[in-house]
């Protein structure tokens, strides 16, 4: 297969360039040396640099890392189950229920998330805590006698807080497919005898697919990068492999861990993230 | 055609909103609290908190920072997606997928890996961290957005119209001045404010990446340790929403305004 | 002839377009002249607007050359060449009002404010968009469009303007009617015209000679009424017009004239000049007879210089024509044959048995 290089391919790579040099240099060229580092050791200050599999040994070998990256992979796929899975009615009725200002809802939506991402994870803290706003709302109306315990420092927080943070990522992917969907074929099902039920589960839910596949990998890939929400809320049972990685780059001194088990995060991501976008490709896409 | 029965999704809907905008009621709530304790009931009604802000200085020299930041990842990657934008558009080239996916990748990755990634290298490099470091780091971010923006400006532009252009015997930079660049230029406006507002909220990188001169978040990040800071960070954190929501509104009504110069669709069509 | 001693306003010889491995123009080589409305014709894909296009100067040619009055166009960019173009999609600058679209190119030419309003207004005028100045873009129809566009290539004066299918977004009605308005404009003002089409209607209505185009190569070139009444071959007869062909074969021949043998018809003796000089006698297999060369014979007094009898099959009703489907004997597939409604006019029924005239001067040759 002949690569040609005429003058428009020459004009295109000529205007790219500066972009792709750029990237290249600063994100290539960095990541290629952190999968470089992973094999790599660190002792104290000094790095030895004959390769060897030992990080990768330490990170799946050692419980803690597995287990932590198991339980990072556990959580954020509860927190996206549950951010899609609230999310997805909000986009229903936006885009079947909502006939003006559809854009003066959008807006709304995404105002909140004008606020510094800290800001908000710690507000949670604050609304959620024992001495919070919740329970102190609670406890003056008197619908409470002892503040709730169970809200805050675990699992339950986490999931709140990012559900609440990626609200908006999750809504609009599954609204856009929501709304390129062709009315008319709903009517046709309607006609044709399918109750509101059928249609749904036949026609809505496979061409929206796409869009809740996207929702679905927008929140899950950053959530397992988050380390801000496990340290804030999450307690001890909430800390995620990110707060690990972030230990092993700093205090713990030992970068090419740190590298391993960020490239061992990368890797088990893109396989569940492939896996999610090809079973996507399966359930949806067309009209059953 | 109403499995999901109105009523109930409206029930929902509304519910929904109150739980994205509980937070977001309590910042300027509680920022003017007198209490230094987040919690109800309310105890009186003070500006101390925003006038506190004022006068620290430690703030100023943070937000000064943070804007110095913004400002230059939002030049650099609007520039950089333009370039990129302009190449994905109208050309086609071999390696054209590998390289337009490789410059939008770190939509894809957690920004901790590029956080970590970065500083590997630069550590092997022996150079030092500083703002300008973070600013590196925020264009790699944000430069997708800007050419997920400025593409589909492009699309509208149609390369009949710059030949055109030439046809009537405009040379091309003139063809550029006068009819791509003010056809464009919502596209490049809309990305400059995005790029500026991601940047200007960043903390993960910024953690990472900052030498001795901190941006807001991280600055926020150090006082969040502190109880009674709290409320001052809740008087900050109500002048950025709202600092924020005008931003946005302003870019909403440009892009509007321009489009119907141009009688563009400015409903849904592309949000 | 007269065009030999005047040189032509364009001189396109021997053209060669190729996209990587793809040849879109094999070596095409034609004249036009000075004032000349010229088309170039056929269907999408024939390479009809690559040649406009490297007529206006956006694709260079891969060979041959390209002079426009007189000079080589080779290396000179689009914005020097003295052509301008209509395009397809009309191009409108949608930021800029219909007054300002129009004056672009004085404007890039640094005319001063006044005379650019002057001679706005006047070519505004010359295409009926007197009071649309403030307008923009959005706000007008297709057919307003147009106009503009027109408008906008027409002020610049150039050598030749350049049409990239400019009907073809507009309705039937509105196309018919600007068919007959660009033709009178192009009359009035002189200007050597090209234009791309694949309505072949739209072709032969305005055009002075038409190229018909197929696949990269020039088919024929020729006017209107050559095109129509002696097409080269089947492709150019069929996609010109309505077309029957008939199996035929060459019985006899003296140094002036050719007998055919048209089975479904009967036997016509047709002058030797009309087979061009390509087809040889041994080549005919196939005859072509126009829709409205072949006649219904209604009247026992109606009389032509041959007659069939055959079988009407169906009609088809257009208002002041009839088309009737016919089939001949020996023929499966019905032959189509146009019949105008005159007052007093008998209506065929289909069924029913009719008599066909027909004359040698109906006849077209073909070789395969």
């Amino acid at each position: 297969m002949a690569v040609t290089f005429d003058q428009e391919a020459q004009q295109g790579l000529k205007l790219i360039s500066p972009t792709l040099v750029y990237v290249l240099l600063l994100l290539a060229a960095p990541l290629l040396m952190v999968i470089t580092f992973s094999f790599w050791t660190q002792d104290y200050l000094t790095i030895d640099t004959t390769p060897t599999f030992a990080n990768y040994r330490e990170a799946w070998g050692t419980p803690i890392y597995p287990v932590l990256m198991w339980r990072s992979l556990k959580i954020s796929l509860i927190v996206t189950a549950v951010t899609v899975a609230l999310a997805f009615p909000v986009a229903y009725f936006l885009s079947f229920h909502v006939t003006r200002r559809k854009a003066l809802w959008l807006f709304l939506i995404t105002v909140p998330f004008w606020t510094s991402y800290l800001l908000r994870v710690f507000l949670w803290k604050v609304i959620l805590g024992y001495n919070g706003v919740l329970n102190s709302a609670l406890l003056s109306i008197g619908i409470i006698d002892e503040p709730l315990t169970f809200i805050l420092y675990n699992l339950n927080a986490v999931v709140i807080t990012l559900a609440h943070a990626w609200a908006p990522f999750a809504i609009l992917p599954i609204f856009v497919a929501l709304e390129r969907i062709d009315r008319s074929l709903l009517e046709a099902a309607n006609d044709l005898g399918d109750g509101p039920f059928r249609r749904f589960f036949r026609i809505t839910l496979p061409l929206a697919m796409p869009g809740i596949v996207a929702a679905t990998l927008i929140v899950l890939i950053p959530t397992v990068g988050d380390f801000i929400t496990p340290r804030l809320v999450g307690g001890t049972d909430g800390l995620m492999i990110a707060n690990m990685i972030q230990i092993q780059m700093g205090k713990a001194n030992n970068a090419p861990l740190g590298a391993a088990l960020a490239v061992s995060s990368m890797l088990v991501i893109g396989v569940i993230s492939a896996a999610i976008f090809l079973g996507g490709k399966k359930l949806g896409g067309r009209v059953r | 055609m109403r499995y999901l029965s109105a009523r109930w999704l409206t029930v929902y809907a509304v519910t929904y909103m109150i739980f994205l905008y509980a937070p977001v009621i309590l910042l300027p709530l509680f920022a003017f609290n007198t209490s230094t304790i987040v919690a109800f009931p309310l105890t009186g009604f003070t500006t101390e908190w925003f006038v506190g802000l004022w006068h620290t200085e430690t703030l100023h020299v943070a937000l000064w920072n943070s804007a110095k930041v913004a400002v230059s990842t939002a030049l650099l990657s609007t520039l950089l997606g333009a370039f990129a934008a302009r190449a994905s558009a109208r050309f086609a080239f071999p390696g054209k997928t590998g390289i337009v996916g490789l410059i939008m990748l770190p939509l894809v990755l957690p920004e901790i890996i590029i956080a970590v990634a970065l500083l590997i290298m630069l550590n092997q490099l022996g150079l030092p961290l500083s703002l300008w470091t973070v600013v590196a780091g925020h264009v790699l971010i944000c430069t997708p957005f800007s050419i997920a923006i400025l593409s589909s400006a492009y699309r509208g532009l149609d390369r009949e119209l710059e030949e055109a252009s030439l046809d009537l015997g405009e040379s091309r930079w003139g063809t550029f001045r006068r009819i791509t660049l003010p056809l464009v230029l919502p596209g490049i406006i809309s990305s400059l404010l995005i790029t500026f507002t991601i940047s200007l909220d960043e903390f993960i990188i910024a953690f990472f990446l900052t030498g001795t001169d901190v941006t807001l978040p991280v600055y926020i990040w150090s006082q969040l340790r502190f109880p009674a800071k709290l409320p001052s960070v809740m008087a900050l954190g109500t002048i950025l929403l709202a600092l924020s929501i005008l931003l946005l509104i302003v870019a909403e009504a440009l892009r509007r305004r321009s489009a119907a110069r141009q009688g563009i669709d400015t409903t849904l069509a592309g949000v | 002839m007269a065009e030999n001693a005047t040189r032509p306003m364009i001189a396109i010889t021997d053209v060669v377009k190729k996209f990587g491995t793809f040849t879109a123009l094999h070596g095409i080589t034609a004249d036009i002249a000075e004032g000349e409305f010229f088309s170039l014709l056929g269907p999408s894909g024939c390479g009809k607007t690559t040649l406009l296009r490297m007529l206006a100067g956006f694709e260079p040619p891969t060979g041959g050359t390209i002079s426009i009055d007189g000079k080589d166009m080779s290396g000179i960019a689009a914005n020097a060449r003295p052509t301008n173009m209509v395009f397809q999609s009309y191009a409108i600058f949608p930021h800029l009002n219909v007054e300002e679209n129009v004056g672009y190119g004085l404007k890039t030419r640094r005319m001063p404010k006044a005379q650019i309003k002057a001679e706005v207004d006047k070519v505004l005028a010359l295409v009926d968009m007197a009071n649309y100045g403030k307008r923009k873009a959005h706000e007008l129809s297709g057919g307003q469009r147009q106009r503009v566009a027109l408008a906008r290539a027409l002020v610049m004066r150039p050598k030749v303007i350049l049409l990239d299918e400019p009907l073809s977004a507009l309705d039937k009605k509105l196309r018919d009617q600007m068919q007959v308005e660009l033709r009178a404009l192009q009359r009035s003002i002189g200007i050597t015209f090209i234009l791309v089409t694949h309505d072949q209607e739209e072709a032969l209505i305005m055009s002075d000679r038409i190229a018909v185009m197929f696949e990269g190569r020039i088919e024929q070139m020729d006017k209107p009424e050559g095109l129509y009444r002696h097409p080269v071959n089947k492709r150019v007869a069929s996609f010109i017009g309505v077309m029957n062909f008939l199996p035929a074969v060459a019985r006899d021949e003296t140094q002036d004239t050719i007998t055919l043998d048209i089975p479904s018809l009967g036997t016509t003796i047709i002058p030797r000049d009309r087979l061009g000089s390509s087809i040889s006698v041994r080549d005919i297999t196939t005859v072509g007879v126009r829709p409205e060369m072949l006649t219904l014979l209604f009247d026992a007094n109606d009389t032509s210089e041959h007659e069939v009898e055959a079988e009407v099959v169906d009609s088809q009703y257009y208002g002041d024509m009839t088309y009737y489907g016919v089939r001949l004997r020996g023929q499966d597939a019905p032959v189509t044959i146009s019949m105008r409604n005159t007052a007093g006019r008998s209506v065929a029924a289909p069924g029913s048995t009719v008599r066909v005239g027909w004359g040698a001067e109906s006849i077209v040759v073909f070789r395969d």
